[in-house]
C-alpha cells in the first residue's frame, strides 16, 4: 500500500509536472480522440437507405439566404419589414392605451385624490409624477414590444437568425468581435437590456464584453418614438409633403444604420485597445428550417420577454416620474430646480448643439428613454412659461398635432441642428438604468458597467460637439 | 384472477405512464434529480415540456436556454426534479453555457442525466454524449427526431448504439409524443439501479498520455476513494481546468462520491 497518504496538493503537483511533460497539444489530442470515437460509433450505427434524396428545401433556402449576393439584401428587407410592422402597427394600440390611461384614468385619479383630501403635493407626486410616467412607459413601450418580440421570435423559430449571424460573421470578425454579436445586436433593436442578456450565447469573455458595451448602439424601442417624431418635425418638413413620410423614414433608418456602423467601429476600437485579442472561431450550426409554431410563440414571447421587460421598465419609471415632478415643483429663489439646471447647463448644451432642456430630460429619463419627449415638452413649456399649453408644472403631456409641436419648438429656439443633434444624442448616449443594471448583473463588474455607461455618453457628447462646430462653420 | 391481472398491469410500463403526473414548477420533496443535456436544436426543451407540462420557450437558436430551467414530475410514486441545461456541443471549452452544463452534471450530482440526441446528426451529437459519459455513468440517451431521420432516409440501429455506449438508448419523436413512456421507464430503471450502465470510455491517444493519466488516476482514487470518474478528473487536471483544480484542492470532489457510492450498495 504505497501512496496511502496522497494529498490534494500531491495530486496537483503531479498534474502540473505531467502537464509540462506532455506539452501543449493535449487539448487537440483529446478533442481528436473524442471525434474518432464518435465517428467510429456512428459508422456502426447509422446507414443511409439507397434512395435518391428528394429535393432539399433547407439547402435551397440556405443558398438564397446566405448567398454572397442575395444574403445581405434579403436581410435588410426582412429587418426593414419587421421595423415597419412594429412602427406602423404600434400606433393604433398605443393611442388606445394612452386614451385609457392618460385621457380617462388620469383625470379620474386626480379627482379621486382631491376628493379624499390629499394635499396638493402628494397628489401631484403620486398622480402627476409617478402614475403619469408609468402610463407613458406602458403606452409607448407595450405595443411595439408586443409586436417586435413575437416577430423576432418567429424568425428565430423558423431558423433565420443563425443565418443572419452567418452573414455578418466576417464583418464582426474584421472588427475583432464575435459573429454571434449579430444576434445580440438584433435583440438590442427591441430592448438593450434583452440584448445584453442575450450576449450569454457568446463564449469568450472578451468578445462578450465588446457585445455588451456596443449593444447600446442598437436603437431600442424606447428611442424609436424620439427618432420618428423629431425626424417628422424637422427633417420631413424640409421636403414637399408628398415626400415627407419617406424622407423622415429614411432619416430614421439612416440613424439606425449609423448605429450599426458605430457598433463595428467601437468593437474594432475596443478589440485593439482595452479588450485586445483575436476574434475566436466558433462553430455555428445552421439548424434545419422548421415551421414556426405561431400561437405558442405569441404566448411565450409575450410572457417571457414583453411582460418581463415591461415590468422592469415600469419599476424604473416610477421613481423617475417622482423626480420629474419634484424637480419642477421644488423652488429655490423663485425658480424650480429644473429651471436652475436648465439655466446652468444651457451655455454648455448650446456648445454641443443641444439645449439645457434636452440635457435635463436625458438626465431625468435615465430610467426609461420613452419619457424623453414628454419630459422635453413639459420642461420646454416650463422654461418658456408659455401659458395655454400643457398641464402645469411637472406634468408630462403630449400635443395634439405636429403643427403645435413645431410652433413650440421654434419658440424655444430649436433649429435643424438641435433636431439632428437630438437624434444623434438619442442614438449615442448612456444606456437606460434598466440596461445599466442588467450589465452589472451580467458582468458582475463595476468597472465594465462604468465603461459601458460612460463610453457612449462621451462619444455622444463629442459627436454632437463636432457636428455643431462643423454646422456653424459651414451651414449657417 | 382479477388480482393477478391487476398486478400485471401495474408492472407494465405502458400502464405506468398514465401515472405520469406533470408537476410543473412544483418540485418539492423530490426523490431524484434529473439533468437534461444535449446539443442545441435537438428538442431538449420539448422533452422538458413533455415531462413537466411546462411551456418553456423552445427555440431554434443555439444558446436558447442560457440559464437552466427547472420543473418536476411524478412517475411510479417517485418525484423527480428535472433541470434543463443549456444546449452545448461540447463540455471542453469554457464558455458560460458549457460551464453551466458541465458544473451541473458534475457538482449538481444528478441521479440520472438524459442526453437528448438528434437522430439525424448522430456523429456530431456523440461528441457531447461521450464527454458526458466520462463524467457520469448514470445516463439515458433519448434519440430524438427519429421522424426527421426517417424523412432523410436514415436507418439507425439504436440497439447497436446502446451496446456501444453501454447505456439505454430510447428512439423517440417527442414532438409527436412517441417514446415518452419508454424514456420514462429507462429513467426509472437507471435511477433505481435496475439498469447498471457500462459506459463507453474514450480511447485516448499516445503512450505518454496514457501513463500520465494512469499515474494521476491512481493518486486521485487514493485521495478520493469510491470516485467514479477519476479518469476524467485526471484529464481535466492535465488540461489545467481551474474549476476542477479548485474542487480537488478544497476536497469538494469528495462530496460528489456519495450518490454513486449509495447506488453501488443498493
Amino acid at each position: 500500500m504505497k501512496n496511502i497518504n496522497t494529498t490534494s496538493e500531491d495530486i496537483l503537483t503531479t498534474a502540473n509536472r505531467l502537464r509540462w511533460e506532455l506539452g501543449e497539444n493535449l487539448h487537440d489530442t483529446l478533442t481528436e480522440s473524442i471525434y474518432q470515437d464518435a465517428a467510429g460509433i456512428s459508422e456502426n450505427v447509422v446507414s443511409v437507405k439507397d434512395e435518391k434524396p428528394r429535393f432539399n428545401w433547407d439547402h435551397a433556402l440556405d443558398l438564397l439566404l446566405t448567398s454572397r449576393w442575395t444574403g445581405f439584401p434579403i436581410m435588410f428587407i426582412m429587418l426593414a419589414v419587421v421595423f415597419w410592422l412594429t412602427i406602423s402597427g404600434a400606433n393604433i394600440p398605443s393611442a388606445m392605451i394612452s386614451s385609457v390611461l392618460i385621457d380617462s384614468l388620469y383625470p379620474a385619479l386626480k379627482d379621486l385624490t382631491v376628493s379624499i383630501g390629499f394635499p396638493w403635493w402628494l397628489s401631484g407626486l403620486l398622480v402627476d409624477g409617478m402614475y403619469l410616467a408609468m402610463a407613458w412607459v406602458i403606452g409607448v413601450m407595450l405595443p411595439p414590444m408586443a409586436i417586435f418580440f413575437p416577430l423576432f421570435t418567429l424568425l428565430e423559430d423558423f431558423g433565420y437568425l443563425p443565418r443572419v449571424a452567418f452573414n455578418l460573421d466576417s464583418l464582426f470578425k474584421r472588427a475583432g468581435a464575435h459573429g454571434k454579436q449579430a444576434l445580440t445586436m438584433a435583440m438590442g433593436f427591441g430592448c438593450n437590456a434583452a440584448g445584453v442578456i442575450a450576449t450569454r450565447v457568446i463564449d469568450s469573455p472578451r468578445e462578450r464584453l465588446i457585445a455588451i458595451i456596443t449593444n447600446n448602439f442598437a436603437i431600442c424601442n424606447g428611442r424609436w418614438p424620439t427618432q420618428i417624431l423629431i425626424a417628422s418635425l424637422f427633417i420631413g418638413i424640409m421636403v414637399p409633403p408628398a415626400l415627407a413620410g419617406l424622407v423622415s423614414a429614411a432619416a430614421v433608418v439612416g440613424i439606425a444604420l449609423l448605429g450599426v456602423f458605430l457598433t463595428f467601429v467601437t468593437s474594432w476600437g475596443l478589440s485593439r485597445t482595452i479588450l485586445r485579442g483575436e476574434a475566436s472561431t466558433f462553430s455555428l450550426e445552421l439548424p434545419p428550417y422548421r415551421p414556426p409554431r405561431i400561437w405558442q410563440t405569441l404566448y411565450t414571447s409575450l410572457i417571457d420577454r414583453t411582460l418581463f421587460v415591461l415590468w422592469r421598465a415600469v419599476v424604473f419609471a416610477l421613481p423617475a416620474g417622482a423626480v420629474i415632478w419634484l424637480s419642477a415643483n421644488i423652488h429655490i429663489d423663485n425658480l424650480s430646480l429644473a429651471e436652475h439646471f436648465i439655466r446652468f447647463t444651457d451655455p454648455f448644451a448650446v456648445l454641443i448643439g443641444l439645449n439645457g432642456v434636452i440635457l435635463l430630460a436625458y438626465v431625468i429619463a435615465i430610467p426609461a428613454n420613452e419619457i424623453v419627449i414628454p419630459t422635453i415638452l413639459m420642461l420646454t413649456v416650463l422654461s418658456l412659461k408659455v401659458s395655454g399649453i400643457g398641464e402645469g408644472a411637472g406634468v408630462m403631456f403630449e400635443l395634439e398635432d405636429y403643427h403645435t409641436y413645431t410652433q413650440l419648438f421654434h419658440a424655444a429656439g430649436w433649429t435643424l441642428l438641435t433636431a439632428v443633434n437630438l437624434m444623434l444624442f438619442s442614438l449615442v448616449h448612456n444606456p437606460c438604468s434598466t440596461t445599466i443594471y442588467t450589465i452589472y448583473k451580467e458582468t458582475k463588474s463595476i468597472r465594465w458597467t462604468a465603461v459601458s455607461t460612460f463610453l457612449p455618453l462621451i462619444m455622444g457628447l463629442v459627436l454632437c460637439f463636432l457636428v455643431a462646430q462643423f454646422w456653424r462653420l459651414f451651414v449657417v | 384472477m382479477s388480482e393477478a391481472l391487476n398486478n400485471n398491469c401495474e408492472t407494465c410500463p405502458v400502464h405506468q405512464t398514465t401515472y405520469l403526473k406533470k408537476l410543473g414548477v412544483n418540485m418539492e420533496n423530490w426523490d431524484y434529480v434529473l439533468a437534461l443535456a444535449g446539443n442545441p436544436n435537438t428538442g431538449k426543451s420539448t422533452v422538458f415540456n413533455a415531462l413537466t407540462g411546462l411551456r418553456q420557450h423552445t427555440g431554434n437558436w443555439p444558446g436558447k436556454t442560457v440559464t437552466r430551467a427547472e420543473g418536476g414530475f411524478d412517475y411510479q410514486q417517485k418525484r423527480y426534479k428535472i433541470v434543463d441545461l443549456p444546449g452545448t456541443y461540447s463540455l471542453l471549452s469554457t464558455s458560460t453555457d458549457e460551464e453551466v452544463a458541465r458544473d451541473f452534471i458534475l457538482f449538481g450530482k444528478p441521479d440520472v442525466t438524459v442526453v437528448v440526441m438528434d437522430a439525424t446528426r448522430i456523429e456530431r451529437n456523440l461528441n457531447l454524449t461521450l464527454q458526458v459519459l466520462e463524467i457520469t455513468d448514470r445516463l439515458v440517451v433519448c434519440l430524438n427526431l427519429m421522424d426527421e431521420a426517417k424523412r432523410h432516409q436514415l436507418q439507425i440501429n439504436d440497439r447497436q448504439l446502446s451496446r456501444e455506449l453501454g447505456v439505454p438508448v430510447i428512439p423517440a419523436s417527442i414532438r409527436r409524443g412517441d417514446g415518452i413512456k419508454e424514456l420514462l421507464n429507462a429513467i426509472h430503471e437507471v435511477a433505481n439501479g435496475l439498469y447498471i450502465c457500462r459506459p463507453h470510455r474514450i480511447v485516448s491517444g499516445s503512450k505518454p498520455l496514457k501513463s500520465a493519466v494512469n499515474q494521476l488516476v491512481e493518486k486521485i482514487e487514493n485521495r478520493f476513494p469510491g470516485i467514479s470518474n477519476a479518469r476524467w478528473v485526471a484529464l481535466r487536471l492535465l488540461e489545467g481546468d481551474p474549476r476542477i483544480i479548485e474542487a480537488v484542492k478544497d476536497g469538494e470532489l469528495q462530496e460528489l462520491i456519495q450518490p454513486a457510492a449509495q447506488s453501488v450498495l443498493t
